[in-house]
């Protein structure tokens, strides 16, 4: 890798080789109200699975954002649907529809890997 | 009347004859298809039902429904009408040509065209007028049948006479059956008015018969008026053919229907034999439609109940599923139909062959003793023993002065209660069951039950709708179940609580889940008329509409839920009241957004009045 003369943070690298950003195209065609996310996080801030696990639907957009969807295909489905999220957040996404075509593609094979 | 023709057989009969066998073959593999396809206890049910004096309630019901279409008589009279004199009036044609054959000529009762082409085969003579009393039958159903018709023909271009706003529109096979049904009986009338000076008739046939022979002896050259039974058999022939295929399937399905039903069969995990005859049952009248919100507010028409209905026939899973993601389940359109298809059990069906949502490791969080922040969950804590126990509802946590009027109301009452997810908890299960994914909700719904068993409480009571038909009608608890609406009632009819009243206008909202789904009419409104003035509006009890928010649909976009929303709350709010009262936080959040009126939980109402 070439020094830039700066440090960089691993996390907060996105390596274009590895992006699959087919699957947030895909989310997008299914459910076009993924695009209005904000990111502030009152999906994750209500969230009753959040309680007891690491799942966080705003992590998991952003992360589908950048095209790594590897890192949160184990913990996609520990959502409940219960549908607070919904219910709270401010632009009107249809969270839950977006967790059950993220788990479908992950878990049904709709896209390979 | 006695035998006009040595020969019972004419060419012409050949067409009908043909459409018959065709049609009673179909049907005999179809059924044995259907009853291959259910499970065996199901098969079980369906034979002690039609062995058992059960069976004639079925008859009652196939002939007041099928026949007379009760149901519909109750929405509109003109569509009503229209119906029975189709149904019932061909029917009886039918019965009545029978019976003729059965007592004129009992000898040709093994052909069957006979009956149908009756008048040509037969005569009457000045010596034998016994037949005179059929004639005028035949003739009186026949009037029945073509005034039903010309009704079926205004409703095409004049629907809102028939109290219909909007109706199906008919592909080309139903085009064909229609085209092919509507001949049938004018092809009927004019062959036997032609053929009245010859057969004989009564006042209809015989009459218009006269008007023909004052134009041309026809019965001198009956060459010329032949041609009118072939036409007559080619009509019954295409209908008997696209029968099947067209929405007039209902016509044979729907006795199978009722029969099934009373029996107890249910759809449960997927769509089997049951859920075949169910979707042919539906007869695509469009009943449905005016209710279905998605379509009246929404201009979803692809979603409605019939249009569902219609990709499953056609084996379009893929639009039968966005058919079924998208509707909100509110069951308006179950309460019109008036052959009683169960579409909401059917979408479920839908949605849970398709959607895969559950693996082992999924919710393995609900048996550990940690979080992965570390600190012990809520759900993890052994409860202390109780008396009530209050489970707000995860919905609820988020319309935050539902639980503290309850908390309020609870403290009040001076009951022993215990309010269980005050740190928050898990979902009842009910919405993940609706997304699909019964296997999911099996693991939420036992984790919930084993919390519930250890408060050893007599009561639980629950604020969100949705909890309650699930706690209530799936899970098996040894504890009566109640929404807070019943609850606040009895702790008002027991005394345990006093309000004031303040005269308030209310107008209240049957949640789609306590109205219709669970049968919860009058608690609401008992406790809201202890506090204020509760006014009617015509959505009130099964009419209720739905608040859009649903947590049915998963796809349904949200400018679509405020649009249904926006359009409740002025449809209900035409007589000005103070207050919009709901028991549902879901309908209350759907509600508040609109900005026209204040909102309300009922259990908010009766705190805010409480007596202390």
């Amino acid at each position: 890798m070439i020094n830039f003369g700066y440090q960089r943070n691993e996390s907060a690298t996105l390596d274009l080789d590895t992006t699959h950003s087919e699957l947030y195209k895909k989310l997008l065609d299914k459910e076009p109200s993924a695009a209005t996310c904000i990111s502030c996080g009152t999906c994750a801030a209500t969230c009753s699975a959040g309680q007891f696990t690491d799942f966080n639907l705003r992590k998991i957009m952003l992360l589908c954002k950048r095209g790594d969807m590897q890192s949160f295909k184990p913990i996609i489905n520990r959502c409940m649907v219960c549908g607070k999220c919904q219910l709270a957040c401010p632009k009107g996404v249809n969270t839950r529809n977006i967790v059950l075509i993220l788990n479908k593609y992950l878990h049904a094979g709709k896209i390979s890997k | 009347m006695q035998e006009r023709l040595v020969n019972s057989f004419d060419p012409f009969v050949i067409p009908y004859t043909f459409g018959l066998i065709f049609l009673l073959t179909y049907l005999f593999i179809a059924l044995i298809r259907v009853i291959q396809a259910l499970p065996n206890d199901d098969k079980f049910k369906l034979l002690k039902h039609i062995f058992s004096l059960k069976i004639f309630k079925s008859m009652k019901e196939i002939f007041l429904e099928c026949l007379l279409h009760v149901k519909i008589w109750k929405k509109n009279w003109t569509l009503g009408y229209m119906h029975t004199a189709l149904a019932f009036g061909w029917f009886m044609l039918i019965i009545l040509g029978h019976f003729e054959v059965q007592l004129f000529a009992p000898h040709r009762l093994n052909l069957p065209w006979y009956p149908i082409f009756f008048r040509y085969f037969m005569m009457e003579t000045e010596t034998t007028m016994q037949g005179s009393f059929f004639f005028f039958m035949m003739d009186l159903t026949l009037l029945l049948v073509l005034s039903g018709l010309v009704l079926a023909i205004i409703k095409r271009f004049r629907r809102k006479l028939f109290g219909m706003k909007r109706t199906t529109k008919l592909r080309w096979n139903d085009q064909i059956a229609v085209i092919a049904l509507w001949s049938i009986f004018p092809l009927r009338f004019l062959a036997e008015s032609f053929y009245s000076e010859i057969s004989g008739g009564s006042f209809l046939t015989a009459g218009m018969g006269s008007i023909f022979h004052w134009f041309y002896n026809f019965t001198e050259n009956e060459i010329y008026i032949r041609p009118i039974w072939w036409a007559y058999s080619i009509a019954l022939a295409v209908f008997f053919i696209m029968l099947p295929w067209s929405r007039f399937t209902h016509i044979l399905t729907e006795p199978l229907f009722i029969i099934m039903r009373n029996a107890g069969i249910r759809e449960e995990h997927r769509n089997s034999g049951y859920g075949k005859v169910e979707i042919y049952s539906c007869s695509r009248c469009g009943i449905c439609l005016d209710p279905c919100q998605l379509v009246s507010v929404a201009s979803l028409r692809d979603s409605a109940a019939i249009n569902y209905t219609r990709h499953l026939r056609l084996w379009k899973s893929e639009k039968a599923h966005q058919a079924a993601s998208i509707c909100l389940m509110c069951n308006r359109c179950t309460k019109a139909c008036p052959v009683g298809v169960d579409t909401a059990a059917l979408k479920l069906n839908t949605k849970h062959e398709v959607v895969t949502f559950h693996t082992d490791q999924q919710y393995d969080y609900l048996t550990s003793k940690t979080a992965e922040s570390g600190a012990e969950p809520a759900i993890a804590k052994t409860l202390e023993p109780t008396d009530v126990i209050y489970f707000a509802g995860c919905m609820t946590h988020l319309t935050p002065a539902t639980k503290l009027a309850m908390t309020k109301i609870l403290e009040t009452s001076g009951e022993r209660f215990s309010f269980i997810d005050e740190d928050g908890s898990i979902c009842c299960g009910r919405p993940v069951l609706l997304a699909g994914a019964r296997k999911s909700a099996n693991e939420l719904m036992k984790k919930n039950a084993e919390l519930f068993k250890q408060t050893n409480a007599k009561i639980l009571v629950t604020s969100c709708p949705i909890c309650y038909k699930f706690f209530k009608e799936n899970y098996d608890l040894d504890m009566r179940v109640l929404h807070h609406s019943q609850y606040i009632q009895e702790l008002l009819k027991e005394g345990k609580i006093k309000v004031d009243p303040n005269g308030a206008k209310i107008v209240f909202h049957d949640p789609c889940e306590l109205g219709r789904n669970s049968g919860v009419y009058d608690a609401p409104r008992e406790v809201l008329k202890s506090v204020g003035e509760l006014q009617s509006t015509a959505y009130d009890g099964a009419e209720s509409l739905c608040c859009g928010h649903s947590i049915a649909t998963e796809s349904l976009p949200y400018r679509k839920r405020h649009m249904i929303a926006n359009d409740a709350v002025e449809k209900l709010t035409t007589d000005h009241p103070d207050v919009l009262a709901t028991a549902c936080p879901a309908c209350k959040k759907a509600f508040s957004e609109t900005n026209k009126i204040a909102v309300k939980d009922l259990a908010e109402i009766v705190a805010e009045n409480l007596k202390c």
